[in-house]
């Protein structure tokens, strides 16, 4: 093995991401006077949240009544009943704190008439347990994540966080099953980073880049993920993959739900509002499994619009120009940079696009990781929290809105609870070599790699296997195809050819490493579909239509070594945290 | 007379030439700057052949396809795709913009693309940004104010629409890598970006130190380095103005 340069830090606590989720959590352990340190791989406002654009979900009441254990039912039916409760309830009654609390730290939020929180209509947001829409969704424009990212990092700054910005995270340092910290490749120049810490937070975000069309980053490839899984952890619940509803035909990139809140709708070819057959109530204000399903089945039955007949159109052209220019300013600016379309004029073309994972990292409300050993037990040193995280909120379907308040939600409450577990100054644990050395020869090994598969080839193989054997409709046929083909990549990189064997800067071993990390996801969520035999949210399976509550209240776990997985379950929390509200048991799921 | 001379480790050599192996019918030249720290090289320039039949429409679809395809090697930023988070900031014939939103068919002739004028180059493509970062901090990006309590701040519509231009900023520094003045004078002159982003803050009705702000900037090279080129308006790839802004701060202090 080459030999590299390593230099060592000790922090308190190590937040690995710089997204919304992981920025809130670093203010809030530098305010508690813990030394933090933040490592990302690209500067913090280059992060995807800054692509999120309806708004943030809370309870305020700004535009009419409203109440947090509202907005808990909804999540809760949203999640088609596989969310945690204790932590649903957690997390829509700290909404409307957290919402006013990054008012204060400067997002310029849209404005009432009477100056207070502009909010919106969104999908599956309901007054009164389901009975008639609320405008709950918090707007600056349709800019609402790149405003709350760009606040969040100059708090940050205020607070004086050490940020360790173009790192590359290669894998955490475990001993004895607890976390002692984490080893990143510095890409500026070239060094190796030992960081120990007495808690790493992971906040490395989604893996939308398993798929081939996804509203995701480039840089959304789940690097943190991958490293619990190579850690010996599980993940959870890794079948559960939201496809919006619209994303912009061909290019994938997100058109706003807020799009919808403000009266847009969805038309077939025939000129039909559809989801008006789907969703008799919500109509196009559904969630977004079911606005999804609806229009997948528009373009199986053959009323999709184009050539193809592959898509179908979204309208907007109804509504006041200044309204648009005010509240959704840059979907018309992507529209006619994607689409070439005017929306004042002309519907944009749309198609369900892959957009969020619900799966992740498990945790309790605390955003401690949780495993099981018989029971559900937390692994010492490690959290997780973001979209990276399974808390479990948004179970089997996220609602709209509801991802930017989980990031300040928990972000807030990791860092809370990192005050109560470390004391500043503590002294750290020794940590063997072996862990350093079994991490530097995975890097080794990859890095001088002189096979002869590309790492883009076998990218663009794992994408499409997942694209068409895990899609927004699954069956035993599709699934059992996909656990078989989605090994083939993971098998290529028996022969990987990686052409640049430089340190800074090296781009092609970054998209390797991540590559890397997304095979052993697409793996793990492959396997967890297969093994689902229901119907819940956003999992479809054509051969078990129906949701089987006897079965199946209970989140998968799914380990990965290689290609080897290992599938268990533990069952859904059916209680709330306190006496505030009680719990909601399923019910049939009809919008 | 004085003569200047480049070092001679700067001057840009013809690099390598790779022809299209697809045997399209339909061939762009794209010749990009390329420089690798780890070895003892001048910078020179590659040309890629690149099959445009099979390639999306914006220049960042291009780059992809030449490191997907052709040379895995080639090192840029990226990451949307779509515009909002100023990864891929880069000149592309001669003018700043994102590859991403960039159309290629609006570039004619052989596209050269290069990266931000007049950073320290990292590798290939992708400029040191830090000086900008620095700057960005020094301007203190958050809301100060003294009120403690548990309400939001009420601001009216006409104040936030003062906000409309600015925070939509994605610090990209197409901006201020294509200003003179901050080629002349990028360490002590903030630059057409961070003075946007500090007027955001001056402007916004919620904030209590707007005089403490302006005090701040009012210096002969933080502020007053801006000639009114318009460079920076020209640049902007969300269309924003910090011209205007600039000019904005200019007569705030002026008529204080």
């Amino acid at each position: 093995m080459s030999s590299y340069k390593i230099i060592d830090h000790e922090y308190d606590v190590v937040v690995l991401g710089a997204g919304g989720s992981g920025l809130r959590a670093a203010v809030g352990l530098s305010e508690a006077g813990l030394k933090t340190a933040c490592v990302s791989k690209v500067f913090p406002t280059r992060s995807h949240t800054s692509a999120a654009q309806g708004g943030i979900s809370a309870a305020l009441g700004n535009m009419g009544e409203d109440d947090w254990r509202w907005h808990m039912y909804d999540t809760v039916k949203g999640a088609d009943w596989l969310g945690d409760q204790d932590s649903i309830e957690y997390l829509c009654k700290e909404a409307p704190a957290a919402v006013l609390e990054l008012e204060k730290y400067g997002v310029p939020f849209s404005r009432t008439e009477d100056g207070k929180i502009y909010q919106r209509p969104f999908g599956g947001m309901t007054k009164n347990y389901g009975n008639e829409t609320v405008q709950r969704t918090c707007a600056a424009a349709d800019r609402t994540g790149h405003a709350i990212l760009h606040t969040l990092y100059g708090q940050a700054l205020k607070h004086n966080t050490e940020f360790f910005i173009e790192y590359f995270a290669l894998d955490l340092i475990m001993k004895d099953g607890a976390c002692k910290g984490l080893i990143a490749w510095n890409l500026n120049d070239g060094t190796i980073h030992r960081f120990r810490s007495h808690i790493t937070i992971i906040a490395t975000g989604g893996y939308g880049k398993v798929y081939y069309s996804a509203t995701s980053a480039h840089t959304c490839t789940g690097d943190g993920n991958a490293m619990v899984l190579r850690a010996g952890l599980p993940l959870q619940d890794m079948e559960f993959v939201q496809f919006h509803p619209t994303g912009i035909y061909g290019h994938g990139t997100l058109i706003s739900e807020g799009v919808r809140g403000e009266g847009g709708y969805l038309v077939n070819s025939k000129g039909e509002r559809f989801m008006e057959r789907y969703a008799p109530k919500a109509k196009d204000l559904a969630s977004r499994d079911v606005v999804s399903r609806s229009i997948a089945v528009e373009i199986n039955e053959g009323r999709g619009i184009g050539k193809e007949q592959d898509h179908v159109h979204l309208h907007i052209d109804h509504l006041d120009p200044k309204v648009i220019e005010e509240r959704l300013p840059g979907i018309s600016e992507a529209s006619k940079l994607f689409a070439n379309v005017d929306v004042t004029k002309e519907p944009i073309p749309v198609v369900p696009t892959v957009h969020y994972n619900m799966g992740g990292i498990p945790t309790n409300y605390k955003a401690e990781v949780l495993t099981v050993n018989g029971s559900e037990k937390t692994v010492p040193g490690l959290m997780a929290i973001g979209e990276a995280a399974c808390v479990s909120v948004h179970g089997a379907n996220r609602l709209g809105s509801n991802s930017l308040i989980d990031l300040v939600v928990f972000g807030r409450a990791a860092a809370k609870r990192a005050a109560e577990l470390v004391k500043p100054g503590m002294k750290h644990d020794e940590i063997d070599k072996s862990e350093t050395d079994r991490c530097l020869d995975r890097f080794d090994k990859l890095r001088n790699s002189q096979g002869s598969n590309p790492t883009s080839e076998l990218r663009l193989s794992m994408q499409k296997t997942m694209q068409s054997k895990c899609a927004v409709f699954r069956s035993e046929k599709t699934l059992k195809e996909g656990v078989d083909e989605i090994r083939k990549p993971f098998e290529g990189m028996e022969s990987l050819s990686v052409k640049d064997k430089s340190l800074i800067f090296n781009t092609d071993l970054v998209e390797t490493l991540e590559f890397d990390n997304l095979i052993r996801q697409a793996i793990t969520t492959m396997d967890s579909a297969y093994h689902r035999k229901e119907s819940r949210g956003a999992h479809a399976r054509e051969d078990f239509p129906k949701r089987d509550d006897e079965n199946y209240m209970q989140h998968t776990l799914s380990w990965c070594n290689g290609s080897k997985t290992k599938i268990n379950y533990r069952p859904v929390h059916r209680s709330t945290l306190t006496n505030d509200v009680q719990y909601f048991p399923p019910q049939e799921r009809v919008y | 007379m004085v003569q200047f001379n480049l070092p001679s480790n700067s001057k840009i050599k013809k690099g390598q030439y790779y022809k299209d192996k697809t045997g399209s019918k339909n061939i762009r030249k794209v010749n990009v700057y390329r420089w690798d720290p780890s070895k003892n090289e001048n910078p020179r320039i590659d040309t890629y052949e690149v099959d445009m039949d099979n390639c999306s429409s914006k220049v960042l679809d291009i780059l992809n396809k030449i490191k997907n395809e052709i040379d895995p090697s080639i090192a840029y930023r990226r990451s949307c795709a779509h515009g909002v988070c100023g990864s891929c900031a880069m000149n592309m014939n001669g003018k700043n913009g994102l590859a991403c939103t960039k159309s290629h068919s609006e570039l004619d002739g052989d596209i050269d693309i290069y990266p931000l004028p007049h950073l320290k180059v990292l590798k290939d493509l992708i400029g040191d940004l830090s000086t900008l970062y620095k700057q960005y901090e020094s301007v203190e990006p958050w809301l100060k104010t003294t009120k403690i309590n548990d309400k939001e701040n009420i601001q009216t519509k006409e104040d936030r629409a003062k906000l409309d231009g600015l925070y939509e900023c994605i610090m990209c520094a197409c901006c201020s890598t294509s200003c003179p003045s901050y080629w002349w004078n990028g360490e002590k002159y903030l630059g057409p970006a961070v003075l946007l982003q500090a007027y955001r803050w001056i402007i916004d009705s919620r904030d209590e130190d707007r005089k403490e702000r302006l005090k701040k900037v009012a210096d002969e090279l933080k502020l007053y380095r801006c000639h009114t080129i318009l460079n920076c308006t020209n640049a902007c790839p969300k269309g924003l103005n910090p011209a205007k802004a600039i000019a904005e701060i200019k007569k705030m202090l002026a008529t204080a």
